[in-house]
């Protein structure tokens, strides 16, 4: 695990892609997923948002794979928190749809199902 | 927010991999993720108060978190994530956000320096998040036993302790499902308690 106390380069200003904006318009977790929707695709080539070189990307990136918001993030070497605020903004905008994780104690059927189908896809692997 | 039913639903788990600095968290998470683990990185202000508005405070000194992952898909709708903790403790504030809605973890242990995981098992007792400790059995060398680490570790005796090599697919599988089994096998009996 890297342990680092110095931002990288890529991280140089991360939060002039949101504009100064630290908090996103909608909570995401780490493995929460995001698609691309149809709407987002065919935005693609418009320009007219602020935000418009990274939104490509992710829409891009996201177009019929599920990436989840640690993937992205990843992959476009930018902080969690900034990616976090450009998907919520985008989903806000109907560009990406954002599917979070299923709650294993809301309810204790469905926490028990995706349970099992976890361990017999493991099985499986 | 959360739909109620399964059905067709796309959705995420992940599991979380601590364990204390160069166990083999990552090496673990490389051996049955169907990507090469990835690094996310999250930036913290120095004061640990959650990624805020402090451009009022430009002196502030930031901290980078990095944690790697990986993943597995377990069904066109269902992804798996494993998540590695970032090693040091004075990072607990990506802790919090790690075992939100986590399946469970894996404690991965060095026997020789098994104080490093203390902190972890100490910090999923308290958040009772499920956890099992699994030995990682470097270059195939196990220097103490299962019993042994129970008893080292204090820990209660629900809690699977198991061996593995963290390189190997077939042994990491092993620990994933153990856990797995372990998170069902709790529920149930819950659930039989209830009823």
């Amino acid at each position: 695990m890297t342990d680092r106390d110095e931002p990288t380069g890529a991280l140089v200003r991360p939060y002039a892609v949101t504009r100064g904006r630290t908090r996103p318009r909608l909570e995401i977790a780490l493995e929460a997923l995001v698609e691309t929707t149809v709407r987002g695709r065919t935005a693609g080539g418009r320009d007219g948002a602020g935000n418009g070189r990274e939104q490509q990307f992710i829409a891009a990136l996201c177009d019929g794979r599920l990436q989840s918001l640690a993937e992205i993030a990843a992959r476009m070497q930018l902080p969690l928190g900034v990616a976090r605020v450009l998907i919520a903004d985008m989903a806000a905008d109907g560009l990406v749809a954002v599917y979070e994780p299923t709650s294993f104690e809301d309810n204790d059927a469905v926490g028990t199902e995706l349970l099992e189908r976890v361990l017999s896809g493991l099985r499986r692997l | 927010m959360a739909p109620r039913s399964m059905v067709g639903r796309v959705t995420s788990a992940k599991i979380v991999i601590a364990g204390g600095f160069g166990v083999g968290k990552t090496t673990l998470v490389g051996s049955v993720s169907e990507i090469t683990p990835l690094t996310t990185e999250a930036i913290m202000t120095s004061a640990g108060e959650g990624v805020d508005d402090n451009r009022q405070v430009p002196g502030k000194t930031t901290t980078t978190v990095a944690m790697d992952f990986g993943r597995i898909t377990i069904d066109r709708d269902l992804i798996l994530y494993l998540f590695g903790t970032p090693g040091q403790t004075r990072f607990w504030f990506m802790w919090d956000e790690l075992v939100r809605g986590a399946i469970g973890a894996v404690v991965l242990v060095d026997t020789r320096r098994l104080a490093d995981c203390f902190a972890a098992i100490d910090f999923f007792e308290h958040r009772q998040l499920p956890y099992l400790v699994a030995i990682n059995c470097f270059d195939g060398v196990q220097y103490h036993g299962a019993d042994d680490v129970r008893d080292a570790l204090a820990i209660s005796p629900e809690v699977p302790v198991v061996t593995c090599d963290a390189r190997g697919r077939e042994s990491t599988k092993h620990v994933l499902i153990s856990l797995v089994e372990y998170v069902l096998s709790m529920r149930r009996q819950r659930t039989a308690a209830r009823a």
